[in-house]
């Protein structure tokens, strides 16, 4: 079947393109109260890319998609909630103790439930991981209840003005958060023998396992890694949404189609899926009705896998000599 | 150094090798040749571990290996250049080589610097393109590519599958002049052709595959002159 190729300049400059008219139609016909739609959209947006690199990760070093990805999130707001709300750890420590905790839940389940089937299809993997989130979200309303919980911002409420949209302080701890894991997560793959092992394995996992790269490794420091970013996400929005044992369904879902979006596999397109996704759900949400704004996910969802299953960033899997 | 006894390994229901024994001596090249899909490439892939055995052995300095995965199997001395080169396309020359050295040793920074060197100055095209990504090289330089990269894991045995598959008769001379001149330093070598000719000009010892078998087998020069050699792989 043929399929009509959109290349990949087009695309990124009708994006492009795309991104200036939306915020700069926003801006004009919405004045300051547009400027605010616009960031908090690149607030949650922040928080979908960090999802979405979750994704990212686990995918091209395993070719599976974690359904779990969501309440890696959901887990980190819930343990904040309990080591700094609750316990009273100072902030810095309560953070690192929380991702801390579901990294190693992270690397746990992996070991647990996933490297056992190692060789098995991915598709019964993927099924697994669906099995996992339910077991998860299960664990955590035993633990927590159904109640949504508050967790304080990390340096108060009082917002800042910019041209007459106020900002969040909380706001800044996700941009900066963000573009921190970016980088980590950039220099890992680029700089570390163990990150080019992973890339290699994701390129062509025959030949990588003939330079010895073990697939059951890069398998382990995947689901570590995107365990780690999901609980970044999760704490540093906590104080924005609220945390409840239900919050990583949602978020998953978000996070999977920012990175679909983007380009699966891709560290920067989930940070541009991302931050896309966050920004069209907040105008829409602003312009509509709100019920449509659950509604943009979905829609972008389904569009590029009908159109452009690779991703705005992704590259189409090219035959493999 | 190497034995392979009884081997058979299936794809599905497919049966690609046939109760396959044979051996390769330390510090010879032997030399597997046969035509397509007599199972060559499956029977490299299965010592190296990429494929399960469903019988049989694969025996490495006395050590039974069959069941090792293939990163056990680089750290224990075996090193495979795979058919079609299979190098990083998107990865640069120098990252290739490092990748290839992936199962070496922090404390081993100065042994891997100085194997590099080697590689180097054995294939001084890799030199002059360190920093150009691999998926650039042509033809020839992606095999010398991944021969440099197989010989960074500093093995002991060297297995080659098709090395000169698709390559300029002057290519595949400088790459099987490089093979012996490895030889010589002492490396054991597997080597998997289709060209039968340079393939048993080269090696000591030769085993003709034919449907997943070992069809016939002895010294390399013996079967250059074997009749049925000469007829059906030397033309
Ligand atoms: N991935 C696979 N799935 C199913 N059958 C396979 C697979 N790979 C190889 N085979 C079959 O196994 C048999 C042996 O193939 P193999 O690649 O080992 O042969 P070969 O001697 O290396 O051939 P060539 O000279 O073409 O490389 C062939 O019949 C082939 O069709
Ligand atoms: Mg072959």
């Amino acid at each position: 079947m043929a399929r009509r190729e959109v290349s990949r300049k087009t695309l990124l400059t009708v994006t492009a393109v795309f991104i200036a008219a939306v915020a700069g139609l926003t801006l004009a016909l919405k004045g300051s109260t547009g400027l605010q739609w616009i960031v908090s959209g690149l607030t949650v947006g922040s928080i979908y890319a960090l999802v979405a690199m979750g994704f990212s990760v686990i995918y091209s070093s395993t070719r599976v998609i974690n359904f779990a990805q969501g309440e890696f999130s959901m887990l980190g707001g819930m343990l904040m909630y309990s080591i700094y709300m609750r316990a009273g750890l100072p902030l810095p420590l309560a953070f690192l103790v929380s991702v801390l905790i579901v990294t190693l839940i992270g690397a746990g389940l992996e070991r647990a439930t996933i490297h056992p089937l190692r060789n098995q299809s991915v598709i019964s993997v993927i099924i697994v991981t669906i099995g996992l989130a339910i077991f998860i979200r299960a664990t955590a309303k035993l633990i927590w209840g159904s109640e949504p919980v508050k967790v304080a911002s990390f340096t108060g409420d009082k917002p800042l003005r910019f041209l007459g949209a106020s900002i969040v302080p909380q706001s800044f701890w996700v941009f900066g958060l963000t573009l921190l894991a970016f980088v980590l997560v950039f220099l890992f793959f680029d700089r570390t023998l163990l990150g080019k092992g992973m890339r290699a394995a994701a390129a062509n996992p025959d030949a990588a396992s003939l330079m010895g790269i073990s697939s059951s490794t890069s398998s382990l420091v995947a689901w570590t890694m995107a365990a780690a970013l999901g609980a970044a996400a999760g704490i540093v929005i906590a104080p924005i949404n609220f945390a409840y044992y239900y919050a990583g369904t949602m978020l998953g879902l978000k996070g999977f189609t920012a990175a679909i979006l983007g380009g699966l596999g891709s560290a920067s397109g989930a940070v541009v899926g991302g931050l896309l996704l966050g920004v069209l759900e907040t105008i829409v949400a602003g312009v509509f009705p709100s019920g449509y704004k659950s509604a943009v996910a979905f829609v972008i969802l389904i569009l590029v896998l009908l159109i452009r299953p690779e991703g705005l960033l992704g590259r189409s899997e090219g035959v493999k000599v | 150094m190497l034995r392979v006894e009884k081997l058979s390994t299936f794809y599905g229901n497919i049966q690609a090798l046939r109760d396959v024994t044979l051996r390769a001596r330390r510090g010879n090249i032997t030399t597997i040749i046969g035509a397509n899909g007599a199972g060559k490439t499956t029977l490299l892939r299965t010592v190296s571990g990429l494929n399960r055995a469903r019988h049989g052995l694969v025996i490495y300095e006395d050590r039974d290996i069959t069941s090792e995965p293939p990163d056990r199997i680089v750290r224990g001395g075996i090193s495979m250049v795979p058919q079609g080169r299979q190098v990083f396309a998107e990865m640069t020359v120098a990252e290739n080589l490092e990748l290839g050295a992936y199962t070496r040793r922090r404390g081993e920074r100065a042994e891997v610097a100085s194997d590099l060197d080697m590689v180097l100055e054995l294939f001084p095209v890799l030199a002059d393109r360190k920093r150009q990504s691999a998926g650039t090289l042509s033809g020839g330089e992606q095999q010398m590519l991944a021969v440099g990269r197989a010989l960074m894991s500093r093995p002991r045995l060297l297995m080659l599958d098709e090395p000169s598959m698709g390559l300029a008769p002057k290519v595949i001379q400088s790459i099987f002049k490089t093979l012996h001149s490895l030889h010589e330093q002492g490396l054991t070598i597997l080597l998997v052709e289709q060209d039968a000719k340079i393939a048993l000009e080269t090696a000591d010892y030769g085993y003709v595959m034919r449907t997943g078998k070992v069809a016939l087998e002895g010294p390399a020069d013996e079967l250059l002159e074997n009749e049925e050699v000469r007829r059906i792989y030397l033309g």
